[in-house]
């Protein structure tokens, strides 16, 4: 059995991967009632622009999946929760109907997503009132239940899923009265910016981030303040916004808890296992694709990355030839993280490498290197930390490598 | 002659366009775009610019969905934004509705669709 925790954009396309290359037993445990993860929630259209060639709305690109998982054998268990995976790839799950139940599987691709990161990460000053929440958190009740959550609001952080709320709340008639952003520039998609921010006339305040919450019982306004290049609050510049909602969009964290239990190798940087090219985690036999490895921009790379350990897991189940050699993957200067951390040996398929970059920059060079010696370069225009970068690299280029051997990315000047 | 810059939303790379207008607001050159849709949003943004909309329809019947998801079939003018969320706030749909059911069509007259963009079967 090939069991795939999660039923999101990566749970579903690698049982769909899987399936198609002969694993007849997979089965999809899902804790909603049913598949589509946060897509469900995202209405808005800007998927399947890379994979399907066409603009389509989140619950349309989960759509085109899960009713692909109808047409075939593949098991799909709703409203359940699995609560432990063990290196033995011993499964346990519960949910009301059938209790505890215990599974063995042949192979477990991790497909759990990621969750935001709360009010508590933040350590913002002030009272507990309600109307504080992660923009997600309103954009289910928005979009999933049909209720508004405030009026009056103010945004805190300009990744995507801030700018696309700030648009969702003005178009619902709340009044959005600012988005401020930390950084000294805005993680979201300049697109977005535009469609959500300027279209609508609602300020981007960078460089400014939320000091004080205030309020009893309900949210009633936020003390913002500049803050300077070591990103502390500058004295004398708060302002006092009125609000009855702060929604936070600050950072998304890979979902781990139980790949952690399972003793699985945890990257620091990505808070995702640590995968070789085929996504297979510490634990042979155990894969991960998604959100759980690596938090994407764009569902449509997810769906390409859950294909690779959907093929890889039932190669694993069929064939059982463990690779166990690998030559290690490093960040260099001015990248933050790469994913695959390894690459198996030997090479025998285009590997793609993705990776994020640690701040903004205009016209350089991404190179790859083979210890030391670069093997391939690509010029870029324009590289931000908010857009997660691809290279693909051709077989021939790996020929004779070794697991003594180091590849490195980095980003250097023309 | 006046200039203006402009972000194309067209796809996520989000190209920064400098727009060249002569005095009847009539585009004379387009630069900084990297491919042919730039220019058209470029023009389109001038004379008629244009947005699609995504938003949600209150549904009965169902046990699990209280709304269903829907988009405009294709853009529409950006100045009847907040009229068009006035008449898809006013609908409510019956289950089952199915993606790309239409729900409310030739939404204010602009011969644009208001589509289900998610299957709600019960």
């Amino acid at each position: 059995m090939l069991a795939i925790i999660g039923a999101g954009p990566a749970g579903l396309a690698a049982a769909l991967e899987a399936h198609k290359e002969g694993i007849k037993d997979i089965v999809i445990f899902e804790r909603a009632k049913e598949p589509g993860g946060i897509l469900l929630q995202c209405i808005h259209t800007g998927f399947g622009l890379h994979y399907f060639n066409e603009e389509i709305s989140g619950p349309e690109y989960a759509a085109r999946f899960s009713e692909a998982i109808k047409d075939t054998d593949i098991k799909l268990i709703c409203d359940t929760m699995v609560t432990s995976i063990s290196k033995d790839l011993e499964i346990i799950a519960m949910n009301k109907k059938d209790g505890l139940m215990k599974f063995k599987a042949d192979a477990i691709i991790l497909a759990m997503g990621c969750r935001e990161r709360p009010r508590g990460a933040l350590n913002i000053y002030g009272t507990r009132p309600s109307g504080i929440m992660t923009a997600g958190a309103a954009q289910e009740y928005i979009n999933i239940k049909g209720y508004m959550p405030g009026k009056k609001c103010v945004i805190l952080g300009s990744g995507d899923i801030g700018l696309i709320m700030a648009r969702r709340m003005t178009l619902e008639g709340a009044k959005v009265e600012a988005v401020c952003e930390l950084l000294p520039f805005s993680g979201g998609l300049k697109r977005n910016i535009v469609q959500c921010l300027d279209d609508y006339g609602i300020p981007l305040r960078l460089s400014t981030t939320v000091v004080c919450v205030h309020g009893k019982e309900r949210l009633e306004g936020v003390t913002i303040a500049k803050v300077d290049d070591k990103l502390q609050p500058i004295p004398d510049t708060e302002e006092y916004i009125e609000c009855d909602t702060l929604l936070l969009s600050v950072g998304l964290i890979p979902e781990n808890e139980l790949s952690q239990l399972a003793g699985i190798k945890i990257d620091p940087v990505t808070k995702g296992p640590v995968v070789s090219d085929t996504r297979e985690t510490s634990i042979s036999g155990i894969f991960a694709c998604g959100n759980v490895l690596q938090v994407h921009d764009l569902v449509d790379f997810v769906t390409l990355e859950s294909q690779v350990a959907g093929k890889a897991a039932a190669e694993f189940i069929k064939n059982r030839n463990l690779k166990n050699e690998f030559a290690k993957v490093v960040p260099g200067e001015r990248v933050r993280y790469i994913v695959p951390q390894k690459v198996s040996l030997p090479v025998t398929e285009e590997l793609t490498f993705y990776f994020r970059v640690t701040n903004e920059f205009d016209n350089m060079i991404v190179s790859l290197s083979v210890n030391d010696k670069e093997i391939y370069s690509k010029k870029k225009r324009k590289l931000a930390p908010g857009e997660m970068e691809n290279l693909k690299i051709k077989t021939e280029l790996f020929e004779n490598l070794t697991s003594d051997d180091v590849i490195e990315i980095k980003v250097k000047e023309k | 002659m006046k200039k203006i810059d402009l972000t194309c939303v067209v796809c996520p790379f989000g190209c920064l366009m400098q727009i060249e207008l002569d005095d009847n607001d009539k585009i004379i050159s387009v630069t900084g775009n990297t491919c042919k849709r730039g220019e058209t949003y470029a023009e389109n943004e001038i004379t008629d610019p244009r947005r699609n909309i995504c938003s949600t329809v209150r549904i009965e019947g169902s046990k699990v969905h209280n709304v269903v998801p829907v988009k405009t079939s294709s853009e529409i003018p950006k100045d009847k934004i907040f009229e068009c969320m006035k008449e898809i706030n006013k609908v409510v749909a019956k289950v089952p509705v199915k993606i790309g059911d239409v729900l409310i069509s030739n939404v204010l007259g602009t011969k644009v669709d208001i589509v289900a963009t998610n299957n709600v079967l019960d």
